[in-house]
């Protein structure tokens, strides 16, 4: 069993058990991450730059503390505007990047596939911060990872992902994961907001909050975008809440002991309850942020070792 | 100019939907009988396929404004060498040809520059941005042969109507491009399950059938001579079955891209194959060839549309979309001859009968009398495809490495031999 892929570039082209190995990783991290010397030296000596053509203030801290702390030597670029503005392409600023020798490159952008065209263009490791509505993948992976430790397991398991699909990188990288490892997942919404075709994807759609949520393990909130509200999306945050917005009275149809997951940043009152994302019992949205630093050091660890078995012997380099 | 005899010709008449084997001649530019023609160059086919030169309407040679993507001299070469004996101009260049001036410039380059015939259309409104009719009469007089304002939808369809109501007057055929513009703006795929999967802004494949409802209205009320560039959906074909039931002066064409490809070819965001509108789902592209089979669909064209590598080197929702196609329009072709879905006369009649016939020319056959505009061409010969040997400027051809059969041997345009296949 191992790790073979160059890039994290998303969910779809890994194979179950890459994806338990990577978990299985980050869990030994996330041991780490309590002690009270956090240091490791699984990227001593590599460079890893963080470039971000959306804003983020999360994912990007997440990312640099992951990398911190394994002895990388983290930079920062924001980019959004900066060299684009000047004309840029894309390609270019990869090669610009390139040239710089860096080892690891986390890249978020606003258009779907564009972190793999960058990927083709640089002899580093690329990692996927988010590219458009197609794919997040660290963050599927710190949600499975949120799971598996909440539920003991990371299969059969009902997920209902609720909210604004068919904008979300998140949501489909999180399809794509949950299934691969046979788990049933349900998309629940607004038929605005769920996208077309996705009846084929192997999922459960449903149009009504509490059915979706019914026998539910894992109940997967998503950020509504309050941009969408220009594009009559949906009539109102108040109408929106009330339809599809979590609370307890909702959340009772779901199991028992159903957890509650959310990606943040989140809008209170608008997709979910205040009091239900802080409840400790339910809420699991502190633990997702603290397994996205152990996630994220896991696949940096685990593609720098491809990156330097590659190095060292070239002919193999795929 | 010394008379030529074909012989052993796989003859491809689409006028009679026949094919035989036999011998053509030609004299004067034009096509006669095989007797009496004493002294006469004489071209062994060897049993492979004559057939009438390609009819291409659609073609963009990005002349004036972009010559560094294509030029006359470019695109005249690449159709040449892929059996075009015709390209039909789109005006969709910088600045777009709405003035009979502009015609004039487009028509003075193509004579010195390309070696086939180009006929040019012209835009239906200045600009094409959809508000003033452009100049109709005097543009017919400059030599255009069609009016489009090409994939720009005008959507005010009061303009639209008048502009339908004028060219009717006229007799001029009017080219729509069937697409709801509102509903389509942003999207570079069809919705479904692939353009979800892979977060592309999609358009349902409802909005051509809009597009198409709404321009067949406009048919009925003005009684224009009308043509849609690209008919793609089921949904689609079912409208214009109507409407060609009904009597309207409706002919509908198909860009050979959504013929032999659909929206999984996409992949990993491979820009060379984001055309316009999105590549379809198979069950489409199953609809729109066997509507090229019953008639249906009258033409065929390659919708050349080239671009340079800076504006497909892009993540796809930037990219330009638009694909190359004069010189592989008709090893493509083949594709859907050798799947057994068409015979040699039934595309031919799309390639070239029917575009001929829409737009007055007496080309695309192979009587008597016609003009000897002729493609020789072997319909099985298997080769790879490498777009850095294309002749066109720009390189975007979906094709790209892929295996294609169909060689053409030799391009007549008057009798003219214009491209003769060199055995390397």
């Amino acid at each position: 069993m191992s790790f073979r892929a160059r890039h994290l570039l998303g969910i779809e082209h890994l194979a179950p058990n890459e994806i338990t190995l990577l978990l299985d990783l980050a869990d030994r991290y996330v041991d780490l991450n309590r002690r009270d010397v956090k240091h490791d030296t699984a990227l001593t000596g590599l460079t890893q730059i963080n470039m971000f053509f959306e804003a983020s203030t999360r994912t990007q801290a997440s990312f640099e503390l992951a990398g911190k702390r394994l002895g990388a030597d983290v930079m920062n670029m924001n980019m959004q505007g900066s060299s684009l503005k000047k004309g840029e392409t894309l390609i270019d600023t990869a090669m610009t990047l390139n040239a710089m020798h860096p080892d690891l490159l986390v890249v978020r952008h606003p258009s779907s596939g564009a972190v793999a065209l960058l990927a083709q263009k640089v002899n580093c490791a690329v990692l996927n911060a988010g590219d458009g509505r197609h794919e997040h993948p660290t963050q599927a992976l710190l949600d499975a990872l949120t799971i598996r430790r909440a539920k003991g397991r990371l299969h059969r398991l009902t997920v209902a992902i609720c909210g604004d699909v068919a904008h979300s990188r998140v949501a489909r990288s999180n399809i794509w994961l949950l299934g691969k490892m046979e788990n049933r997942v349900r998309l629940v919404g607004p038929p605005t907001l769920l996208p077309a075709g996705a009846a084929d994807w192997g999922v459960e759609v449903c149009y009504d909050m509490r059915e979706g949520l019914r026998d539910a393990d894992v109940v997967m909130m998503l950020r509504l975008q309050r941009e969408r509200m220009d594009g009559a999306f949906i009539p109102s945050e108040r109408e929106y809440f009330h339809r599809f917005g979590l609370d307890a009275e909702k959340l009772a149809h779901a199991k028992d002991d159903a957890i509650v997951m959310h990606p943040g940043p989140m809008n209170r009152g608008v997709e979910i309850d205040g009091t239900l994302a802080d409840d400790i019992n339910r809420s699991v949205i502190q633990d997702q942020v603290e397994m996205g630093v152990a996630v994220r050091m896991a696949a940096m660890d685990l593609l720098a070792r491809n990156l330097r078995a590659a190095r060292s012997s070239p002919e193999v380099m795929v | 100019m010394t008379p030529i005899l074909f012989r052993n010709a796989r003859l491809i008449d689409p006028e009679t939907g026949t094919e035989r084997l036999g011998e053509l001649g030609v004299r004067g530019g034009k096509i006669v009988g095989p007797e009496g023609l004493d002294g006469a160059q004489t071209v062994d086919c060897s049993g492979r396929c004559l057939a009438p030169g390609i009819v291409d309407i659609g073609v963009k040679v990005s002349e004036p404004g972009e010559r560094h993507k294509e030029s006359f001299r470019s695109a005249g070469l690449a159709a040449a060498a892929g059996g075009v004996t015709t390209i039909v101009t789109r005006p969709d260049t910088i600045p777009a040809i709405d003035t009979p001036e502009t015609l004039e410039f487009v028509r003075r380059r193509a004579n010195e520059a390309a070696p086939v015939r180009v006929l040019p259309m012209a835009a239906l409104t200045r600009g094409r941005e959809g508000r003033e009719m452009a100049e109709i009469s005097f543009l017919l007089d400059a030599g255009a042969v069609a009016f489009t304002d090409c994939d720009h939808v005008v959507t005010n369809t009061k303009v639209f109507s008048r502009c339908l109501t004028y060219a009717a007057s006229l007799g001029a055929l009017v080219v729509g491009h069937p697409q709801e513009p509102i509903l389509s703006d942003g999207a570079s795929a069809t919705s479904g399950k692939f353009a979800a999967l892979k977060g592309l802004p999609s358009v349902s494949p409802m909005a051509e059938r809009m597009g198409l409802d709404r321009d067949i209205a406009i048919v009925e009320m003005t009684g224009a001579r009308y043509h849609a560039d690209q008919v793609t959906t089921a949904r689609a074909l079912r409208r214009l079955a109507r409407a060609k039931e009904a009597d309207l002066d409706i002919t509908a064409g198909v860009s050979i891209h959504h013929l032999t490809l659909n929206e999984f070819d996409v992949g990993d965001y491979r820009t060379f194959f984001k055309v316009k509108p999105p590549l379809r789902s198979e069950d489409d592209r199953l609809a729109a060839v066997e509507a090229v089979a019953s008639g249906l669909i009258d033409v065929i064209s390659s919708m050349h549309t080239p671009q340079d590598e800076e504006s497909k080197r892009l993540p796809f929702e930037e990219a330009a979309s638009g694909a190359i196609g004069l010189e592989t329009l008709l090893p493509a072709s083949m594709r859907l001859v050798h799947g057994g879905h068409l015979d040699l006369p039934t595309l031919w009649r799309a390639l070239s009968l029917n575009p001929a016939r829409r737009l007055g020319l007496d080309c695309g056959r192979l009587s008597a009398g016609a003009p000897a505009d002729l493609v020789l061409f072997d319909p099985d010969v298997p080769f790879i495809l490498d777009r850095f040997a294309l002749r066109s400027k720009s390189k975007n051809t979906p094709f790209d490495e892929a295996r294609m059969q169909g060689r053409i041997i030799g391009t007549w345009v008057a009798g003219t031999q214009v491209y003769r296949h060199d055995k390397a």
